[in-house]
């Protein structure tokens, strides 16, 4: 096990390094540029241009920009936003938590209710409940996520007036009931639909035959035989969806205005700020792959069949 | 034209208390499923009956609705698509059909057990061999988890697992076929049932392995004295332990008889199809048998009786008729105990 | 990944047909007099499900309106008059009329850009999906076909790829062109989207790359491209159909999402996701100008969502 981990670790480094020069790349290689963005139309001097570029390190070779910036990540130094002038970490520090807690929020909502409507339409497959519940969840995959927070926004806030339309404490849990349902339907519903398969499958293999010739009473048939089985891939999805959870929020935050990372990146980007996307991007890439390996080891924990190789 | 009463059966061997009331009898027992081609029908009839210590083979193909038969008798038919629309099963003289749902699940796993054929997805992957075996004793008895892990271990033994002990905590994969059978076996066993069905209980198994496993079933079942029944499409299997063979085709029992005069004379054409499809020693260098034709839609069982078109005696009779279970006389009309033969010419067959 | 001794079976492959009977099949002998190969047997169940109907005839009405507007309305999208601005609110009952749908903050007919914007739409969700499917198809062919060296370097590039959050990697790359047009945004959003189709591809490879019949034919001599095109393609080919159909409703709400963050289609487009943008303000006075474009990409969605599905149920008869 212990071995296993140390692997991974170990295999997660040319991931990581791949996956946020890759983002670099994109970032940097491509067209458009932030000092002339920060300049906006106004004339520039090309000299000062280049003079500043100097001072960012933007005028050396791409690969030697992203080994001195990774080197700086390393060390805890983000770089410093080149509008505000604010240290990237600051900025960083100041949104994370907000988005975590969205996420975290999210996450939950996707979890309990996602697998609790699984649960029940697989029970009983192809009856009604089960239809209607498909459909359900079909419609609530097919709503982007914009489509459903003004949906919402113009429903309870503006039409009902149960909400407001946009959070101003992102402390406030009731405030985040709103943003935290709309980002967590695409993936409620595809854990709803994943779970629902999941059991619907499980439902007629040999070992639930065998669990019923036991006499086992339902409840147990289903609640442990079953849901030990179905609930394996349900894991492994989840965990892939924390990262997802937290792109969705440049959409969601920007929608509800939640100060959170992914305002920042939204505004990063349209500045052009090279420094500030890579930064909040290769943490959630790390995240990610955090994530990935805690359900793979999750994984082996739950389905004994996986060794450690 | 008698059709044999199946009350009348011979007084269970045991002698215990019970006498002259068979464990378990099947009764004229319908089994169809719903499908999306129609309507299939799996069992059309079936009547048999074991006694404590006696052990009953169904044979037959697959499709002849040996093992559907086996599935309602345990309740644990997919309904729907399965539907027995007629028909009783008697356990100790009550039909279990009418019972509840609770009554019945009380009477599964500790008075009627089953072992299944493929052990590696019949047992949960995600579950030690241990906890599965002691869900037995936490469920039915109430134990408690220590003490149920020392009769699963307990039981792990009595089947022969070496190293019990150390083994209890594994998982299905990490058992070899044979091993993975005796658990199952050892989880049929737990509650020491009354009857036990085994489902084609070796024929994943490796030939050797099989023979193993087959002793050990019938030792354990002369130790607790239960009625077993054993479906299988092996003839090889059955001659050893049986005491009886009832032959199914298409959902009916179309031949009954103690084991060694099936064998002997049998009084069906598909028995005698069968039998001759085994290689013998005796028989070498000439080709072998076989039965021509493929086993019936289910959805379209031929009219008459069932077998006709497959079979080398047929007559016009055997295309329209339904043959019931005559029962089978020597030539001079002494009966045969407890042989039955579905066929119009089952006189031609056997003493032919 | 850790090694999965048991690998979980790649979706619907040809065996698995054997099973559509039902239940009974475990007992019930020869399968039914005519064989039914997997394609026909999917084709039979699709023209009895009313999902796929539905989708069926939703999406046929989306690609002639994405290629034929004028067929729906003779008004402009782009004609804006200010007179007639978004505080016209919509006319229902002036069927297919420029104002049937009210205007926009321009002025312009909301129903004439809802026409029109389905081209975007379409073009894209269709677009991306051809180019990941051929593009994660001969990766995770490659990758599964050879194993080896091939394969590892191929599985970490996909994870790579993986590592990146989707919308984030779209947002990065679109944001650097200042003109987005069809192409730049499906090249775009295919070169972030390939993973999923490649990884299904692989894992349909090895399996198949095992059964007895691939087996036999590499004994029986056959070329290596023989193998994968005549053997291997075709029966990993319904597991990727499935990924990609239900893939292609995923695209077309990520345009629109794109769009509406304002890094899909360059801003003088006509896109669903744009116009929802730019109705954003009027959410509380004209919210028609937002709802409208808003239910259009979710018709369209849903239409290629229950598409998939329905075709997805029809090839995997493990999932009935």
């Amino acid at each position: 096990m212990g071995r296993y981990v140390a692997r991974r670790l170990l295999q997660m480094i040319p991931v990581f390094i791949g996956s946020t020069l890759l983002i670099f790349c994109m970032m940097y290689a491509l067209p458009g540029d932030p000092v002339r963005a920060m300049m906006g139309d106004q004339a520039y001097d090309p000299a000062v241009v280049a003079s500043i570029k100097k001072d960012l390190g933007l005028d050396q070779p791409l690969l030697q920009q992203y080994v001195n910036y990774m080197t700086g990540l390393f060390q805890g130094d983000f770089g410093t936003q080149i509008a505000s002038k604010r240290p990237i970490a600051d900025i960083i520090l100041d949104a994370f938590p907000v988005t975590i807690r969205l996420t975290i929020f999210a996450f939950t909502f996707v979890t309990l209710v996602g697998i609790g409507l699984g649960v029940i339409a697989g029970l009983r497959p192809d009856t009604l409940r089960d239809r209607g519940l498909l459909t359900l969840t079909l419609v609530l995959v097919s709503m982007p996520s914009f489509v459903l927070g003004f949906l919402l926004q113009y429903l309870l806030a503006f039409k009902w007036s149960v909400t407001t339309p946009t959070v101003t404490d992102s402390t406030d849990f009731a405030q985040l009931v709103l943003p935290a349902t709309v980002l967590a339907s695409l993936s409620l519903a595809y854990v709803a639909r994943l779970t629902r398969t999941s059991i619907a499958e499980n439902l007629r293999s040999d070992y639930m035959r065998t669990a019923v010739a036991k006499g086992l009473p339902r409840r147990r048939v289903v609640g442990v035989h079953l849901m030990r089985n179905s609930l394996i891939p349900v894991v492994t999805f989840l965990g892939i969806e924390v990262g997802n959870l937290m792109t969705g929020a440049i959409v969601t935050e920007g929608i509800f205005n939640v100060r959170g990372i992914g305002v920042e990146i939204y505004e990063a980007l349209s500045r052009r700020e090279g420094a500030t996307v890579v930064g909040i991007a290769s943490l959630m890439v790390l995240i990610y792959l955090a994530a990935s390996l805690i359900v793979d080891l999750l994984y082996a924990v739950l389905d004994p069949r996986i060794r450690y190789a | 034209m008698t059709i044999i009463d199946e009350t009348a059966e011979s007084p269970a061997p045991d002698g215990s208390g019970d006498t002259g009331r068979p464990l378990l009898e099947v009764r004229d027992l319908h089994v169809e499923f719903h499908t999306r081609d129609g309507i299939a029908k799996a069992v059309n009839g079936v009547n048999y009956s074991v006694a404590a210590g006696e052990t009953l083979a169904v044979l037959g193909e697959s499709g002849s609705g040996k093992s559907v038969t086996a599935q309602a008798i345990m309740g644990i038919l997919d309904m729907p698509p399965g539907r027995i629309p007629k028909g009783e099963i008697l356990f100790r003289g009550q039909d279990m059909l009418k019972m509840s749902g609770e009554e019945r699940r009380k009477i599964r796993g500790s008075k009627i057990a089953m072992i299944f054929q493929d052990a590696l997805s019949s047992l949960n992957p995600v579950l030690s061999v241990g906890y599965q075996l002691s869900e037995m004793f936490r469920v039915h008895q109430g134990m408690s988890k220590k003490d149920a892990k020392v009769k699963a271990i307990e039981l792990m033994d009595r089947v022969k697992i070496p190293a019990a002990g150390d083994r209890v905590n594994d998982y299905p994969h990490q058992f070899s076929g044979g091993m993975r059978q005796r658990i199952m076996i050892a989880m049929a066993l737990a509650l020491e049932p009354d009857l036990i069905i085994a489902d084609e209980p070796t024929t994943a198994l490796d030939v050797t392995v099989q023979a193993q496993v087959m002793d050990l079933l019938a030792e354990l079942q002369r130790e607790y004295n239960m009625g077993l029944i054993l479906i299988t499409h092996d003839l090889g299997v059955v001659a050893d332990v049986a005491d009886k063979i009832a032959v199914m085709y298409a959902g009916r029992i179309v031949e009954r008889a103690p084991v060694h005069e099936l064998y002997k004379r049998p009084a069906h054409p598909y028995t005698k199809g069968l039998l001759d499809s085994i290689p013998r020693l005796d028989q070498k260098g000439q080709e072998l048998y076989a039965i021509k034709g493929l086993p019936p839609n289910l959805l379209r069982i031929p009219t008459g009786c069932a077998f006709n078109p497959r079979c080398p005696q047929a007559q016009d009779v055997c295309r329209t008729d339904v043959p019931p279970l005559h029962p089978v006389t020597e030539r001079d009309g002494t009966e045969l105990a407890g042989r039955g033969s579905a066929c119009h010419f089952w006189k031609e067959t056997i003493h032919g | 990944m850790p090694d999965k001794t048991v690998e979980k079976k790649v979706e619907a492959l040809p065996g698995d047909t054997v099973s559509t009977a039902g239940v009974v099949v475990a007992d019930a002998g020869p399968a039914p007099d005519k064989a039914r190969s997997l394609w026909s047997d999917a084709w039979h169940d699709l023209r009895r499900n009313p999902l796929f109907l539905v989708s069926a005839v939703l999406i046929v009405f989306l690609l002639v309106m994405s290629a034929w507007p004028g067929l729906f309305t003779s008004a402009s999208p782009r004609d804006a008059d200010l007179a007639k601005h978004y505080l016209g609110k919509p006319n229902w009952g002036h069927f297919f009329a420029p104002d049937w749908l009210g205007y926009d903050v321009q002025g312009r007919s909301i129903y004439a850009r809802v026409v029109h914007g389905a081209r975007a739409s379409i073009t894209v969700g269709v677009g991306v999906t051809l180019a990941v499917t051929v593009l994660g198809t001969v990766i995770g062919m490659i990758a599964g076909y050879f194993g080896g060296w091939t394969d590892t370097l191929l599985s970490r590039l996909t994870d790579i790829f993986l590592g990146i959050p989707f919308l984030l990697g779209a947002l990065v790359v679109l944001n650097s062109f200042n003109d987005r047009t069809v192409w730049v945004v499906i090249m775009a959003l295919a070169f972030l989207g390939w993973t999923q189709i490649a990884r299904v591809a692989r894992g349909a490879v090895i399996t198949i790359k095992q059964a007895d019949y691939v087996v036999a034919a590499k004994a029986l001599g056959a070329s290596t491209s023989r193998i994968l095109f005549r053997h291997i393609l075709p029966n990993a080919l319904a597991p990727i159909i499935v990924v990609a159909t239900i893939a292609l409703g995923g695209y077309i709400a990520a345009e629109a999402t794109l769009s509406f963050l304002g890094v899909g289609l360059g801003d003088t487009a006509v896109s669903w996701g744009g116009d929802v943008a730019r109705g954003r303000e009027q959410l509380r006075i004209a919210p028609h100008t937002l709802i409208i474009p808003s239910v259009m990409v979710s018709i369209t969605v849903l239409s290629f969502l229950m598409f998939g599905d329905a075709v997805r149920n029809a090839l995997d008869p493990k999932l009935r």
